[in-house]
């Protein structure tokens, strides 16, 4: 069973799919202490690495994009710049795709896209404050 | 075929009308992000004096409309793509630059700018006010959403904005109207050659790198004593309704139905209004005409064909009216955020839902509304399965075969009987088949990455008349033009080959004539169906549009073609096999009979290689498919 807080430097490596429990792996799990993890497939405890990992009204400050470039533009253009504090809002029947508030505006967008845009590890709430 | 090729070629080339010349008009360029209201700005400025097309060469909608001066002076307005920014990466990027620098052919370079800015949203838009300044055109910086701002404890100093970007500032409402005199002062100027540019007070960003310009908008902003407005309460509060985890779906299927109900159900009794007056005034010329070949032609020709068509504007006229109130009113990104995880499966995504509710009603203007579709890909597998969606045109043959093949009888309880069962199963063909097609697509020839699905949350408006009206006005009479071009070409050419060659003097028996030679010739290829030559003609006729079928059989049984006439039905009775009549159904659900679509896919594709692949899937698809229902039915599958 991988955390996303295991993943240390790369949660590149870390997609959502990979944190699916497979039947072999959750017999052995039992002997362990069960990690508690909420909707959104993170440990209850550890602090949000990705923007998929927020809950709805809870605060993070965006650190980087990690997707093409063409596509970092647009999301740039809509608001979801470095530095800029982001809220999860309501979302489609179904989890997905979620609204965001950033910068003035709303957009949704989905688990996806959210799962690559990485967040700071300790969230400080620096509104247009860009990285060089 | 060869004469509905050659309409459908005349239309398209009649779509652009020129440019009046006059001595060289005053040209100001409408820009602006999307969402900060430059329609609304556009259709205040000019109303009703506007017109649609495309920019030369590409796929962008071109608005151009004139704007009337106090005396007699005229500005051209041009309202451009909306954009967030300069940098060529699509489409409406590149033109928009290119009509802003003088690159754009057949484009005057603008002699001034109006940059419209969401003032609730300053801090993103006023990113877009660093390129458009730094191409030194005039250009007037527009405050939208006034009433908004300060509604919601915004505030900006226009004055000391307007010092530090070096352009003038107006704070306007364009719903309301209120400022919107300050935007005429502005071109009045611009027209006479007063206006002078002042050099802005901050440097503006030489590299168009979005964090770098953002920060300049921010401190800008600063200088500008911007406060941010509180959020939209209202807004987040119709929200947690439409986007409730239970209510928001119902609500979702309550307004999808609701507008199907209205579309077929409140538009039926103005449609067979309009089907009455068109067949007495039909009538009536007829009774003017002195009788001979001018009022056949007039009559059966011409009257019955325009009429064909002009009855569906009520059904496209209440469609624009209810997607007009569901955009304007930003109900249409939530419907779009709703439907995205379902059309996600097709391998669509939520913005293609719209188009392809509105290819109930006809697949013209929903392909028309997939220019929202940023995504290239997913816009052309949008554009190729609209025309699989039952469309009204479709009705008059389905009412007709079903009318005289299916006995009524209660199907699934007293509220179901089998009539409207089996005109439920067309819809669901339909249905079943654009789903299929576009998982066709999607996994091999539009294979993409799935791009990421970015939607900006408009908040709530309430629509106003005035754009909902213009709306109706625009896409109708787009609608009217191009349908009408096609129809009158195409029931002119079909009279006149049901009428030559001559005999004695006197037209020919209906099988005699070219249509009938036609007919026959295709007979051959559609026998497999369990169709026969008068069929054929009606098949043939129908390329050019599918509800043209029931008024050529009429033509051809010499009986008056409505989809209710007894005696219609009892001819399809004598003609068809229940197995012909269920292919037929079949041939209609699939095939792509319609010009105006083929025009239309042909004008927002670029080119003729979309269609002719889209006409010979969905043939093929329809030929092979009602082969295997006339084959089921014959051999007692059914049975």
């Amino acid at each position: 069973m991988v955390g996303y807080n295991q993943c240390g430097t790369s949660p590149l490596a870390c997609s959502p799919e990979l944190d699916v429990l497979d039947k072999s792996s959750d017999t052995e799990s039992t002997m362990q202490v069960s990690v508690k993890k909420d909707a959104n497939g993170r440990n209850a405890a550890s602090p949000p690495t990705t923007l998929a990992q927020l809950r709805e009204g809870e605060a993070g400050t965006l650190d980087r994009l990690d997707v093409p470039e063409d596509v970092a533009r647009r999301l740039m253009e809509l608001g979801f710049l470095p530095g800029h504090t982001i809220v999860p809002a309501r979302s489609a029947p179904g989890g997905e795709p979620r609204v965001y508030r950033v910068d003035g505006s709303e957009v949704a967008l989905r688990r996806e896209t959210a799962s690559r845009l990485i967040l700071r590890a300790t969230p400080k709430p620096a509104i247009g404050a860009c990285k060089s | 075929m060869s004469d509905c090729h050659d309409c459908s070629s005349c239309a398209v080339a009649t779509a652009p009308p020129p440019v009046r010349a006059t001595a060289k008009p005053h040209v100001v360029a409408i820009i602006g992000p999307p969402n900060s209201g430059k329609s609304t700005l556009f259709n205040r400025l000019t109303g009703l004096r506007q017109k649609v097309a495309n920019f030369p060469g590409v796929t962008v909608e071109q608005r151009v409309g004139r704007a009337k001066m106090n005396g007699n002076r005229e500005v051209t307005l041009v309202d451009l793509p909306g954009v967030y920014s300069l940098n060529p990466r699509s489409e409406d990027e590149q033109v928009t630059r290119d009509v802003l620098t003088g690159q754009m052919q057949g484009v005057p370079k603008p002699d001034a700018v109006l940059l419209i800015l969401d003032s609730t949203n300053l801090g993103r838009h006023l990113v877009l006010a660093a390129p458009i300044l730094s191409l030194k055109l005039p250009t007037l910086v527009i405050l939208n959403m006034a009433d908004d701002l300060s509604n919601r404890g915004g505030k900006i100093d226009t004055g000391e904005l307007a010092s530090q970007l070096g352009a003038p500032v107006a704070l306007i409402s364009a719903a309301k109207g209120d400022g919107v005199e300050k935007v005429f002062q502005f071109m009045i100027g611009t027209s006479a050659g007063t206006a002078s540019l002042a050099p802005p007070k901050v440097e503006l960003p030489i590299l168009q790198d979005v964090p770098r310009c953002r920060q300049w908008a921010r401190d800008v902003g600063i200088g500008a004593a911007y406060e941010a407005p509180n959020p939209p309460l209202w807004t987040r509060r119709l929200d947690a309704i439409f986007l409730h985890p239970i209510f928001g779906p119902f609500i979702f299927l309550a307004v999808v139905a609701g507008v199907f109900q209205t579309i077929f159900r409140g538009a039926r009794p103005i449609m067979d209004g309009l089907q009455r007056l068109i067949t007495l005034s039909g009538h009536w010329i007829g009774n003017v005409l002195p009788a001979g070949v001018l009022r056949s032609l007039v009559v059966e020709g011409v009257w019955n064909g325009v009429g064909s068509v002009i009855v569906f504007l009520p059904q496209i006229l209440l469609l624009f009216l209810f997607i007009g109130i569901l955009e304007d009113s930003g109900y249409l990104a939530r419907a779009a955020l709703i439907a995205d995880r379902t059309m996600a499966k097709f391998g669509l995504q939520g913005k293609s839902f719209i188009p392809l509710l509105s290819a109930y009603a006809c697949a013209v203007p929903a392909i028309m509304a997939t220019r929202t579709i940023e995504n290239k890909r997913d816009r052309l597998a949008t554009i190729l399965i609209a025309p699989f969606m039952t469309c009204s045109a479709r009705l008059p043959i389905y009412f007709l075969i079903i009318a005289a093949f299916i006995k009524e009888r209660p199907f699934l309880g007293p509220l179901l009987g089998t009539q409207a069962a089996a005109l439920l199963g067309l819809y669901a063909l339909g249905f079943l088949a654009a789903i299929v097609t576009a998982r066709l697509l999607k996994s091999s020839i539009l294979k993409s990455e799935r791009t990421p699905f970015m939607l900006e949350m408009p908040p709530y408006r309430m629509p106003t008349l005035r754009s909902l009206g213009l709306r109706m006005y625009d896409r109708s009479k787009v609608f009217l033009h191009r349908a009408g071009t096609v129809i009158l070409v195409c029931a002119v050419v079909l009279w006149i080959l049901a009428h030559l060659p001559l005999q004695n003097g006197k037209p020919p028996d209906i099988s005699d004539s070219f249509a009938g030679m036609i007919g026959h010739a295709v007979e051959p290829v559609i026998k497999p169906l369990g169709f026969n030559w008068k069929i054929g003609i009606g098949l043939i006729s129908s390329i050019a549009a599918r509800e043209t079928i029931v008024a050529t059989l009429g033509t051809i049984y010499g009986i008056e073609g409505t989809e209710n006439s007894v005696g219609l039905q009892q001819a399809m009775q004598n003609e068809l096999t229940p197995g012909g009549a269920f292919a037929l159904l079949i041939f209609f659900a699939f095939a792509m009979q319609c010009m105006s679509t083929i025009a239309v896919v042909r004008r927002e594709t670029g080119g003729w290689k979309w269609p002719a692949v889209q006409f010979a899937y969905m043939t093929v698809v329809a030929y092979v498919c009602a082969m295997l229902a006339n084959v089921a039915v014959r051999s007692g599958i059914f049975t």
